[in-house]
Order: C-alpha cells, then sequence, then structure tokens
C-alpha cells in the first residue's frame, strides 16, 4: 500500500514536471549544431529547448515566451553575448544565461545542470 | 600559497557502451558532480578504450580544443574539412573546433582494441575558423625528460592550440627525480599518471590518477616505479 502511494505520488510528481518544462533558448549560427544541441536537450523530458540562428532571431525568440535558461552558443561572441545577458536581464532577471561549448553531448548535460543547481 | 587537487583513478566517472569503456576524471555527457568540473582550462579527460572495428560516428563540435593522445592501437580520423589520417601511440592529434566541425573517429584494427586520452580545452579565442594537425613525437627523446607536444605557439616544438597552455609527456625510470617549471605565473599543472607510481611535492600518484597544482612555480616529480606521465600546464582563467 505504501508503495502504491509513494509510486502515485512519484507519477504525479513526474507529470507536474513534464507539464513544467525548463524553457531553454539556444542561439547558435550553424544550423546543423543548432539542431543537434536541440535534439539532446529535447531528448531530456523535464528541458524544452526552442533554436534561434541569430542574436536577432534570438531577442524576438526570448520576447514572444519566457525562458529559465539561455545558451549563447557558435557564432555568438563575446560582445554579442553581452548585448543580449543586459537586453535578456533587463527583461526578466532571474534568467540565467551561459555559453555553450562543445557543439554536442559532452558538456551540454553537466553545463545546463550546473546553470540551473548553481542558480536557485 | 599552493592548491591542490588529487583525482584519484577509481573515483573518476565510468561509462560502458559495450565498444567504448570511458573513464572520465571530469563531467561529461551524463554525468555531472559540481566539484569535478574542470582544471582552470581543461575541462575533460577521458581515458577511452575503444573495441575493435568500433568508433565514434559522425558529431559535430564548435568552440574547443580536443586534443588525442593513442595509448595502445590506432585510431582512424575523418572530418568535414577533408582531412583523413590514421594516429598511432607516439602521436598527438588536434582540433581547434571554432565556428564548428564535423568528425569521425574509428578504431581501424577489426580485432585490437584502441585506448587514447581524449582531452579538452577551453579555448582563448571564440569562433576560430576549424583547424586539424597532429605530429609523430614517437621518435623524439623523453626518456627521463619532459618532452613538449603541445603549446600555444605555432613556431614552438609540437602541436598548438588556441589557449595558454603546455603538454609535455616523459618516460622517467624508477627513482629517477626530474622538476617541472611553469611556463607562466597564471597557470596550473595537471599531472596525470599514464603507467607507473610517481611522488609529486610529496603525493604519490599512480596508474591513471590525476594531480593538478595551483600556484607553484615548479613541481618535483620523483619515480617510484617506471613510469609514464603527462603534464598539462593550463590557465586558471582564460
Amino acid at each position: 500500500m505504501i508503495f502504491k502511494l509513494n509510486s502515485g505520488y512519484i507519477s504525479l510528481l513526474i507529470l507536474y514536471l513534464k507539464m513544467n518544462k525548463i524553457n531553454i533558448l539556444v542561439i547558435a549560427s550553424h544550423p546543423e549544431i543548432l539542431g543537434t544541441i536541440l535534439r539532446l536537450i529535447n531528448k531530456n523530458e523535464l528541458w524544452n529547448g526552442v533554436g534561434a540562428g541569430s542574436a536577432e532571431e534570438g531577442v524576438a525568440a526570448f520576447g514572444s515566451e519566457k525562458f529559465e535558461l539561455v545558451l549563447f552558443g557558435v557564432g555568438v561572441d563575446d560582445e554579442t553575448g553581452q548585448h543580449l545577458l543586459q537586453t535578456f536581464q533587463s527583461a526578466n532577471p532571474s534568467v540565467i544565461c551561459i555559453r555553450h561549448f562543445g557543439g554536442g553531448s559532452g558538456l551540454l548535460y553537466s553545463e545546463i545542470q550546473h546553470a540551473l543547481t548553481t542558480a536557485k | 600559497m599552493e592548491q591542490t587537487i588529487l583525482h584519484k583513478a577509481s573515483t573518476r566517472f565510468s561509462a560502458d557502451h559495450g565498444w567504448l569503456k570511458s573513464a572520465q576524471t571530469f563531467s561529461f555527457h551524463g554525468h555531472y558532480d559540481p566539484e569535478r568540473l574542470q582544471f582552470g582550462a581543461l575541462r575533460v579527460l577521458n581515458d577511452d578504450t575503444v573495441n575493435g572495428g568500433k568508433g565514434f560516428g559522425e558529431h559535430p563540435h564548435d568552440n574547443m580544443e580536443i586534443i588525442s593522445i593513442p595509448l595502445e592501437g590506432t585510431l582512424e580520423h575523418q572530418d568535414s574539412m577533408g582531412n583523413a589520417a590514421l594516429i598511432r601511440p607516439g602521436e598527438i592529434q588536434v582540433m581547434s573546433a571554432g565556428t564548428g566541425i564535423y568528425h569521425t573517429e574509428f578504431n581501424k584494427e577489426e580485432n585490437e582494441p584502441v585506448s587514447f586520452l581524449q582531452i579538452w580545452l577551453y579555448p582563448n579565442a571564440l569562433n576560430v575558423t576549424p583547424r586539424y594537425d597532429q605530429q609523430n613525437f614517437g621518435e623524439k627523446d623523453k626518456h627521463n625528460k619532459f618532452l613538449q607536444i603541445l603549446s600555444p605557439d605555432q613556431h614552438d616544438e609540437g602541436v598548438w592550440i588556441y589557449q595558454n597552455a603546455w603538454f609535455h609527456i616523459g618516460d622517467l625510470d624508477k627513482d629517477f627525480e626530474i622538476k617541472y617549471e611553469l611556463k607562466s605565473e597564471d597557470n596550473g599543472v595537471y599531472i596525470f599518471v599514464i603507467e607507473g607510481d610517481i611522488e609529486v611535492n610529496g603525493q604519490v600518484l599512480n596508474s591513471r590518477d590525476g594531480y593538478g597544482i595551483w600556484h607553484s612555480p615548479a613541481v618535483s616529480i620523483t619515480a617510484l616505479s617506471n613510469a609514464k606521465v603527462l603534464l598539462m600546464e593550463v590557465p586558471e582563467k582564460w
């Protein structure tokens, strides 16, 4: 009985988390690499990845829905990244912006986990 | 004030995909430990073994300096810049992923494993034009000395990368003592024991242990047995 209650509670918790996925915006100028990153993010049931191929597309996407995390990927230089950081945080002070390195699965999971964990 | 970090071989993350066995010093792929993220610019140190005929299919990278050092067997490399090469023990391979590169790495042999160190350093320049290089250092003298195999300077010895880093490798005889002086006071050195046992500033290290040292102008190493050692001098901030 206790097991059933616990598993039911866990199922409800997972359902709740799935309904409240962490929205992640990825800005990267390399279409195939952007596609790879989004595919990897969306493999995680608790994350939802949205892509933007340029800083301008990123600003537009940021204005259209709420994001918890923004990854600056390939093609976003330091100056652009700084400008985007100021733009996004002035609109939503709680948004986390980090730079993504590597362009694939190697670092992505720990980058996102670290950003979400240290922001709490 | 000298600061150190010890990573015993047994504490590394372990991944077994059947065709690939990987011992990972720092958080990688599905592993995350906030205490094991990096040593300065050194972000990945994977000790990989790939079964015969198997390998990493085509996959992308960007903005990372990726170094491979084969320890056993033959690795077959192909990339989106048109490079096709075989890499064997005694050689070092480097890719500056920059704006984006695709590559494959396969075990060339059907029946023998290939083992190699896969090392990633954060670059000191973003979005550079991708580049590939490999060099053979197998014939050069690294007996009881440290041979430079990587630097930030394309005119210096070894391959070069977009980072203020230097790699040295040495084969040390038992009881041999050697000192390594760091190139930059902003750097630390990460010592990885490929084979054997050594003592570094009083710390005993065994095969596949890693030991990072910050804020020390030099390190003294004594071989407790015949040993192969890789020194990675990297910046704390970049």
